[in-house]
């Protein structure tokens, strides 16, 4: 018999609130979690802007818990404490229980705030927390480590699809009857004039330095780069039995995913879109559902200009005329990439779309591209239909990675 | 001898305390003497290193690591800086 799986929590710390309630507010009011760096080193960069987070950790995390712990690693705990609150902070027995999370990149800020301090004091200034810090299974570690998590600490690594692969990736874990319950998210926090400089390299950052809080613009024509963004978001996956047993609140059911490669560019989107369209195939296929079913999409829509264009025309091959009835929103507009938080975050915005049938807006479209023929949600949420329904998530990674996740309501 | 003076151990105790307090969270009133890094004051080997090297560079002494493994107690850290001070 097939284990279901749903979701009975989310916790998140985004550039738009300090959980998912104030973020869920902010995003269907439209508003910009965009701002100018207040660094001194943005002078250096081309781009002077980012999706800083809302509400620093320091705000909800002991100063010495901090010290030992890369930013990403604060983000993860104060997100997957707030989701496994919001879970009913369940009884499980441990070897039960796994945690999956994400990072695209880890801990990049304590990497290079260590390398400076090894060119100051030596190898003496190097702090014994380094290595835990930066390595990008941390969060995942750090977490499993707070609820002693005996079943399994995962951490998938693919770019910006990471966060989107790691939920997949507790799907398949309860499925597989590994575990009953897992914490499964993504995220990032490499704000930091290092990464920034390489993506400005690729000319993938937008350079709109006069409005930074119109800079993230999927879909708009005049869109020039994506705008970098730092959090996470972490949803409570949990095999539908055990959380029936224990009357948890159940808001949907995560029911499949579909992955695939593109085998094409190590940074380009293939603009055919092929393996695309056959992650949203297998990941149908896998939920055992068709295109007729699927209501709303939380688009990948990173605001750059190949990108938006090659995935918008792979849904509407996926889709074929059944895209006519999918609400695309692309909440990037307003949170900027959280690279490998991004899919997870998007995941928790699917959830809450679900629970309250509202597609959230996609900001800052003053002209719609020609080539996007999807039905985009522009400016203010739209309902979503009532009776059984479902969503997908779609994540994509340099390196060609592609994720496809569905829920449904129950 | 360029040292103006020995350090007290009133002075080290003082000085351990914030340092012990900064690194690991530890209230100051619980540092005394005969307390146990490791058993009382839950002070775990990665944050030991971070304590020794706050201890070096404000007392101005060398804590090698073969010594870290002996320095059991506060009172063993306070007694091997004022040796190493002298």
């Amino acid at each position: 018999m097939t284990r279901r799986v749903v979701v009975t929590g989310l916790g998140a710390t985004t550039p738009l609130g300090a959980d998912v309630d104030s973020t869920w507010s902010a995003l269907l009011a439209g508003k910009s979690g965009v701002r100018l760096l207040t660094q001194e080193w943005r002078e250096l960069l081309p781009v002077h802007f980012a999706a800083s987070i809302h509400t620093e950790p320091s705000e909800q995390m002991e100063r010495v818990e901090m010290r030992r712990l890369d930013r990403s690693e604060q983000f993860a705990l104060v997100a997957s404490r707030q989701a496994w609150k919001d879970a009913g902070s369940p009884d499980v027995d441990k070897e039960r229980l796994g945690v999956v999370i994400a990072s695209g990149i880890g801990g990049v800020i304590t990497l290079l705030d260590q390398y400076d301090n090894l060119r100051e004091k030596g190898a003496r200034g190097v702090s014994p927390h380094t290595v835990p810090m930066l390595m990008p299974n941390g969060p995942a570690a750090n977490v499993g480590l707070e609820l002693q998590a005996r079943a399994g600490v995962h951490t998938p690594v693919s770019a910006c699809a990471s966060g989107a692969e790691a939920i997949g990736y507790a799907l398949e874990m309860i499925r597989t009857n590994r575990a009953d319950i897992i914490v499964s998210g993504g995220v990032e926090a490499a704000i930091h004039q290092l990464p920034m400089a390489g993506f400005a390299a690729m000319k993938a950052l937008s350079t709109r330095n006069d409005a930074p809080e119109r800079a993230s613009r999927p879909y708009d024509r005049d869109r020039d780069g994506f705008v970098l963004g730092e959090g996470g978001g972490i949803l409570i996956l949990e095999e539908y039995e055990h959380a029936k047993a224990r009357g948890a609140k159940i808001y949907c059911e995560l029911v499949g995913q579909g992955l695939s490669s593109d085998g094409y560019h190590i940074a380009a989107p293939d603009p055919e879109g092929a393996g695309v369209q056959r992650a949203i195939k297998f990941a149908l296929a896998n939920a055992n559902l068709s295109t007729k079913d699927i209501v709303h999409l939380n688009a990948h829509a990173t605001s750059t200009p190949a990108g938006d264009v090659a995935e918008a025309r792979a849904l509407r091959l996926a889709l074929g005329k059944d895209a006519d009835h999918v609400a695309v929103s692309a909440t990037k507009s307003m949170t900027g990439h959280l690279l490998g938080g991004a899919g997870a975050i998007e995941s928790v915005f699917i959830v809450k779309s679900l629970q309250e049938r509202l597609a959230p807006p996609t900001i800052n479209i003053e002209n719609l591209d020609p080539e996007v023929t999807v039905d985009v949600v522009r400016d203010t949420p739209r309902q979503l239909p009532t009776g059984q329904i479902a969503a997908l998530n779609d994540s994509f990674g340099f390196g060609g990675h592609n994720v496809v996740l569905v829920f449904a309501t129950l | 001898m360029r040292k103006e003076m020995a350090l007290s151990q009133a002075d080290v105790l003082a000085g351990l305390k914030e340092i012990v307090e900064e690194v690991a969270g530890v209230s100051a009133s619980k540092i005394e003497l005969d307390k146990n890094f490791t058993d009382d004051l839950e002070v775990d080997s990665l944050s030991m290193v971070e304590v020794v090297v706050a201890a070096e560079e404000r007392f101005g002494v060398k804590i090698p690591d073969e010594a870290v493994t002996d320095l059991v107690t506060v009172g063993d850290a306070v007694n091997f800086i004022i040796n190493a001070a002298k």
